[in-house]
C-alpha cells in the first residue's frame, strides 16, 4: 500500500459510512460481553436483515465505552447517545426512523453532560467505542496508520526519538521512565537485529486498562509499535500477551492478518525500505512475567525469572540483542503525539508526567469502569466527580492504587494530583492504572494480607528475600486478622518490609511491601489494634 | 514405541482421535521449526488438544524440541495456566482480583471448595475442577466467576450453589 | 587486559576489567557471604547474600554480577548489610527442616558456618516445617529436600560442566523444588550419569553420597576449577 492508496482508502470508508443513516456501536469489550452485548448485537443484525435496511443502518461491535458497572451498552453514531443495559428487544427501537421509538428509551439513555463524560480526556482510548475493533477500515476512516506514513516518508528516526522525546511521554507500566530515552538508548546500540516488544502482560489484579485498549483499538497498539521499530531499527516485534485475555488474542490475532493483508506491516511497508513483523507470545498465568528480564525469558521458552539488572533490556534484550520493551498504553500514545506533535501532547498534564492516565476504576464506587483523565488531575476528582463517590451509607476509606506493588491512600489525602512524583511522595505508585476504592466495611490489615497472599503465590522462587520473605510477612499478617500477633510480630513485619525492598532480585520483591508499608504508615492503628491481648500487652 | 502410544489417551478418545491430536501437535511444532524457544507455544497447543500435560506428552515434546526433560518440566510447572492433572468435566475459576475479593470473591470460593475441590484441584466424582484467576478484568461486574470459559458477573452464592445443584441434577439424570 | 582499581572497604585494590567484585574483594581476602555462589559456574544473583553498598548507587549489588569499574567504593560489611544477611539465613533456616544435629554434612556445612559467623543464635521467624521427602532411589547418592535451599549449583554444575542437565527447579515460589528429568525418582532418569558432581557443590547436606552418617560427608570442588581451566585455557592445572 502507497501513502495515496491509505489516504483513498480513508476516504472511501468515511463516504461509505456518511452515507449510512444509522451506526449502532455495542460494546464488545469482556465486562459488556458478560452482560449480554452479543445477544443484543445478533438482535439488531437480525432485524437489520429482517427489513431489508442493510445499507442504511449498520450495526457493529466497538472498544469499552468505560462505563462498565452500566453495561450492556449502545451507541448510536447518528445523535452520539449511549443507552446503558439495553436488552436485545428495547435495542430494537433503535432502529425505528420514527423520533418516537427512540424517546422510549430515554430513562435508559445516559446523560453525557455527567461528570464521568465531560471530566475525562480521552488519547488512549479515542477511538474506543467510535470504531469496530475487527475492523482496519475503521481505524483507517479515523485517520489510522497515517502516523506511521508520516515517519516512514518524512522523518528521520533521530527526528521522530526528538518528537517523543519533547513530547515528555513517560512509560505507562508503573515506573514511568521517560519513553524517548529509552528508545534513543535501543537505537544507540551497534547491531542490526534488535527487537520491539509490547508488554501486555497486565497482571495487577483490578486492572484492566491495557486489556480495553487490545480490545477496543488494536490497531492503534500495532501502528505504535511499528513508529517505535522504525526509530530504534528493529525489524521484529513481539506482543506478549496474558493468556487470560482470550478476547483480545482474538482481536490481535485478527488486526495483525488485517494489517499484513493491507501491507501495513510485513516488508517494505508504505513502498520504503522498512520492514516489520509482528507476533504474539501468550503467556500461562505469571504474574512476575510482567517485569521485563521475566518477560524476554519467557518468550525464549524459558521458566518466566527474572535476571540481573544491568545490563538492561536495551543493551541487552531477547535472544542477547538491543530490545525495546514498552507498555501497550504508552505505544497507544505514540501516534496521537506524532499526528499532533510534541507540543500539544506537552501541554496536557502536569510539569513532570505529561498526558494522560488510563485508570481501570473498582470497588465501593458508584461508576466502576474505565477512565482517562490529564496528569495532575486529582484523585479526589477522579473518585467522587468521574466515579460518583462511594454507594450510599458507606463512608471512604482509602484508595488503592499500583495494585500489589502500590499503596493504599487515606481520605486525608485525596487532593494529591495523580501524576508519578506525588503518588510516590505518598508511599504509593502509579502503576499501570488500577485504582481500587474501599470503604469502611474493608480492613486495612485484610487487604494487606490480600496483596501479601498476591505476591507470595506470584513470587518466581529464584531469590531468598522474596521466595521465603512473603510467606512470612504473610503469616504474620494472617496472625493480625486472628489477632494472634504480638508486637515483635509488628517489629519483625517492618524488618521484612525493609529486607524485601532493600535485597529482592527484581521489582516484584522489591515492592511486595508497598501494601504492608502504606498501610502501616496511615492506618497502623487497626494494627495496633489487632495486636493479642496476652502477650503484647505485656510488652 | 510409536509417539502416539507414548502420549496421553483418555478412554473416551478413539484412536482415530488421538491420532489426530498427534498429528496437529507435530504440525504446532514444525511451524515452530522444532526451536526450543517455541515450548511454551507448544505446552499451549499440548493442552489444547489433550486437556492436560501428561508426563508420556512431556516428555515426547522434550524429544522432539530436543530440550533436557527437567527443563520442560520446569516450565510446565511454572506456569499455572499448565495443568499436569486431567480436568474434569466443567471447570469453574473465581476470579481473586482486589475488585472481586472486595466484593465477596471469598464466600463464592467457599461454596466451591466445600462442594467440590480446593481451589487447582477435582473433584473426587471427575465433575468439576476448580480454580482461582488473577483477575479476569471484569472488575466492574465483581464479584466475577469463569463458568467453562463464560463470564458471570455479579455472582452470589446462592447462585453458585443453584447452578452446582442443576449440574448435580442433571448428571443424575445421565446416570438413569 | 585493562586494570581497575577501586576501594572495598576501604583498601586499595585492583582487578581485571570484568571480574566481578566478588572475585576481586576474595582474591584480595576479603570475603563476602555467598550461597549461591560457585567458582567455575554461572552465577545467578539468588541468595542476596553477597549485596555490596556502592557508594553513588541507589540500590545495593550484588557482588558476584557486578563488574569492577575504576574508582568505584565498596563497602561489604556494613551494619545494614550485616542485618540484611542475617535476617536472610534465618528465613532460608525456617524455610525447610534444617536439623543440623542429625545432619551429614554437621561441621562443613556452609549455611551452618554462615549462621555462625552472622551470630544466628535464635531464628525470630516461623517455622514453616514443610513435609519433604528424601529421594534415596539413587544406587550411590541421595537428595534430602528438607536441607535444600534452592541454590541451583547442582542444576547449573549439571548443565554447565557435565553437560547432562539432568537437574532443573520445578514449580515456584516457596514451592520450588529441585527435580530431576520429569519429577521422578533420581535413580529412574534417564539422563544422569552419576557423576557426582551436584552432590560436591551442594552447601548443604541437601545432597549427599550414601553411607556417610552425621557429620561425615565433606565436599570437594578442586574438580571444578580443573575442568574449567582444562576446558577454557586447554591447561591442565591441579
Amino acid at each position: 500500500m502507497t501513502v495515496e492508496e491509505l489516504y483513498e482508502m480513508r476516504d472511501r470508508e468515511r463516504e461509505r459510512l456518511a452515507r449510512l443513516r444509522e451506526r449502532i456501536y455495542c460494546c464488545s469489550a469482556a465486562g459488556c460481553l458478560s452482560c449480554g452485548s452479543e445477544s443484543v448485537r445478533r438482535a439488531l443484525a437480525a432485524e437489520i436483515e429482517a427489513r431489508g435496511l442493510k445499507g442504511q443502518v449498520e450495526v457493529c461491535g466497538s472498544g469499552c465505552m468505560g462505563l462498565c458497572s452500566r453495561g450492556p451498552l449502545v451507541r448510536t453514531q447518528s445523535d452520539g447517545a449511549i443507552y446503558a443495559q439495553l436488552t436485545p428487544d428495547e435495542a430494537l427501537w433503535l432502529l425505528s426512523e420514527d423520533p418516537a421509538e427512540r424517546r422510549r428509551l430515554e430513562a435508559k439513555r445516559l446523560d453525557l453532560n455527567d461528570p464521568f463524560f465531560t471530566r475525562q480526556l480521552k488519547i488512549v482510548l479515542a477511538n474506543s467505542g467510535y470504531i469496530d475493533p475487527e475492523s482496519v477500515h475503521d481505524y483507517v476512516a479515523m485517520g489510522g496508520y497515517q502516523a506511521l506514513a508520516k515517519v516512514l516518508t518524512e522523518m528521520t528516526p533521530e527526528e521522530v526519538i526528538e518528537e517523543i522525546k519533547a513530547s515528555g511521554l513517560r512509560g505507562r507500566g508503573g515506573a514511568g521512565y521517560p519513553t524517548g530515552l529509552k528508545w534513543e538508548l535501543v537505537r544507540r546500540q551497534p547491531g542490526d537485529i534488535k527487537y520491539v516488544i509490547c508488554n501486555a502482560d497486565e497482571g495487577d489484579p483490578g486492572a484492566f486498562m491495557d486489556r480495553s485498549v487490545l480490545e477496543g483499538d488494536p490497531h492503534r497498539v500495532l501502528e505504535g509499535m511499528a513508529i517505535a521499530a522504525y526509530a530504534v531499527g528493529a525489524q521484529q516485534g513481539y506482543i506478549y500477551v496474558r493468556g487470560e485475555y482470550g478476547l483480545a488474542i482474538q482481536r490481535l490475532q485478527l488486526a495483525i492478518r488485517q494489517a499484513e493483508r493491507e501491507r501495513l506491516l510485513g516488508n517494505r511497508i508504505f513502498e520504503t525500505t522498512f520492514g516489520f513483523r509482528v507476533d504474539l507470545r501468550i503467556g500461562a498465568g505469571a504474574f512476575v512475567c510482567g517485569e521485563e528480564t521475566a518477560l524476554i525469558a519467557s518468550i525464549e521458552g524459558k521458566r518466566g525469572t527474572p535476571r540481573q539488572r544491568p545490563p538492561y533490556p536495551p543493551e541487552r534484550g531477547l535472544w542477547g540483542k538491543p530490545t525495546l520493551i514498552n507498555n501497550v498504553e504508552t505505544f497507544a500514545n505514540v501516534p496521537p503525539i506524532i499526528m499532533n506533535g510534541a507540543r500539544w501532547f506537552a501541554s496536557i498534564g502536569t510539569e513532570t508526567s505529561k498526558g494522560t492516565k488510563v485508570f481501570a476504576l473498582a470497588g465501593a464506587v458508584r461508576n466502576t469502569g474505565l477512565v482517562e483523565v490529564p496528569m495532575g488531575t486529582p484523585l479526589r476528582t477522579i473518585l467522587f466527580e468521574i466515579g460518583g463517590g462511594v454507594p450510599e451509607g458507606r463512608q471512604f476509606k482509602a484508595a488503592q492504587t499500583g495494585g500489589p506493588s502500590g499503596g493504599c491512600i487515606p481520605a486525608e489525602l485525596l487532593d494529591v494530583p495523580v501524576d508519578y512524583e506525588s503518588l510516590a511522595a505518598i508511599g504509593s505508585i502509579m502503576g499501570s492504572g488500577g485504582l481500587i476504592v474501599l470503604d469502611d466495611s474493608s480492613s486495612m490489615v485484610d487487604v494487606a494480607r490480600f496483596f501479601m497472599e498476591f505476591c507470595m503465590d506470584e513470587s518466581c522462587g529464584k531469590c531468598i528475600p522474596c521466595r521465603a520473605g512473603t510467606v512470612q510477612m504473610h503469616e504474620i499478617l494472617c496472625r493480625f486478622s486472628r489477632r494472634e500477633a504480638t508486637r515483635q510480630d509488628l517489629e519483625l513485619l517492618e524488618e521484612l518490609c525493609v529486607l524485601l525492598k532493600e535485597t529482592s532480585l527484581c521489582g516484584l520483591g522489591q515492592t511486595a511491601p508497598n501494601p504492608v508499608m502504606s498501610t502501616l504508615r496511615y492506618f497502623r492503628h487497626e494494627y495496633e489494634a489487632r495486636l493479642t491481648d496476652r502477650e503484647g500487652g505485656a510488652q | 514405541m510409536s509417539a502416539q502410544t507414548s502420549v496421553n489417551s483418555p478412554e473416551r478418545s478413539s484412536g482415530q482421535a488421538v491420532d489426530q491430536r498427534a498429528k496437529m501437535l507435530e504440525r504446532a511444532m514444525s511451524r515452530h521449526h522444532y526451536a526450543g524457544d517455541a515450548l511454551l507455544e507448544v505446552l499451549h497447543t499440548a493442552q489444547e488438544l489433550y486437556g492436560y500435560l501428561s508426563p508420556g506428552l512431556l516428555r515426547e515434546i522434550a524429544r522432539k524440541l530436543r530440550l533436557p526433560p527437567s527443563h520442560v518440566y520446569g516450565v510446565a510447572t511454572f506456569y499455572h495456566f499448565f495443568t499436569l492433572q486431567p480436568r474434569g468435566e466443567h471447570t469453574v475459576m473465581v476470579c481473586m482480583g482486589t475488585a472481586c475479593y472486595v466484593k465477596g470473591a471469598l464466600g463464592l470460593l467457599e461454596v466451591l471448595e466445600r462442594r467440590c475441590a480446593r481451589a487447582g484441584s477435582t473433584s473426587p466424582d471427575g465433575k468439576v475442577s476448580v480454580g482461582t484467576a488473577r483477575c479476569v478484568g471484569a472488575c466492574g461486574l465483581a464479584p466475577v466467576i469463569v463458568w467453562d470459559g463464560e463470564i458471570l458477573g455479579r455472582v452470589t452464592p446462592q447462585e453458585l450453589n443453584r447452578r452446582l445443584d442443576a449440574l448435580a441434577v442433571a448428571e443424575v439424570r445421565d446416570d438413569g | 587486559m585493562s586494570i581497575k582499581t577501586l576501594t572495598i572497604d576501604g583498601r586499595m585494590v585492583t582487578g581485571a576489567a570484568g571480574e566481578s567484585i566478588f572475585d576481586v574483594a576474595w582474591n584480595n581476602g576479603i570475603r563476602i557471604p555467598r550461597l549461591c555462589h560457585v567458582g567455575g559456574i554461572s552465577d545467578v544473583g539468588a541468595c542476596r547474600l553477597c549485596l555490596v553498598e556502592i557508594e553513588g548507587w541507589p540500590k545495593l549489588a550484588a557482588a558476584c554480577l557486578t563488574p569492577v569499574e575504576e574508582g568505584m567504593v565498596v563497602r561489604t560489611q556494613t551494619e545494614r548489610l550485616r542485618r540484611h544477611r542475617k535476617l536472610i539465613v534465618e528465613l532460608l533456616l525456617a524455610e525447610r527442616n534444617h536439623v543440623c544435629s542429625v545432619c551429614v554434612q554437621n561441621g562443613h556445612c556452609e549455611l551452618q558456618d554462615l549462621a555462625a559467623e552472622l551470630g544466628v543464635d535464635h531464628v525470630r521467624v516461623y517455622y514453616r516445617f514443610p513435609r519433604l521427602g528424601v529421594d534415596m532411589s539413587h544406587e550411590r547418592f541421595g537428595l534430602d529436600h528438607n536441607r535444600c535451599i534452592l541454590c541451583t549449583r547442582c542444576v547449573r554444575v549439571c548443565d554447565e560442566v557435565e553437560g547432562a542437565h539432568t537437574w532443573d527447579v520445578a514449580g515456584r515460589g516457596v514451592n520450588c523444588m529441585i527435580v530431576a528429568d520429569m519429577g521422578e525418582p533420581w535413580g529412574n532418569s534417564e539422563t544422569c550419569t552419576s557423576c557426582g558432581k551436584c552432590v560436591q557443590v551442594c552447601p548443604t547436606g541437601a545432597l549427599f553420597e550414601k553411607g556417610k552418617t552425621v557429620g561425615e560427608m565433606y565436599k570437594d570442588r578442586r574438580f571444578l576449577k580443573y575442568i574449567v581451566t582444562a576446558r577454557e585455557k586447554r591447561q591442565w592445572i591441579r
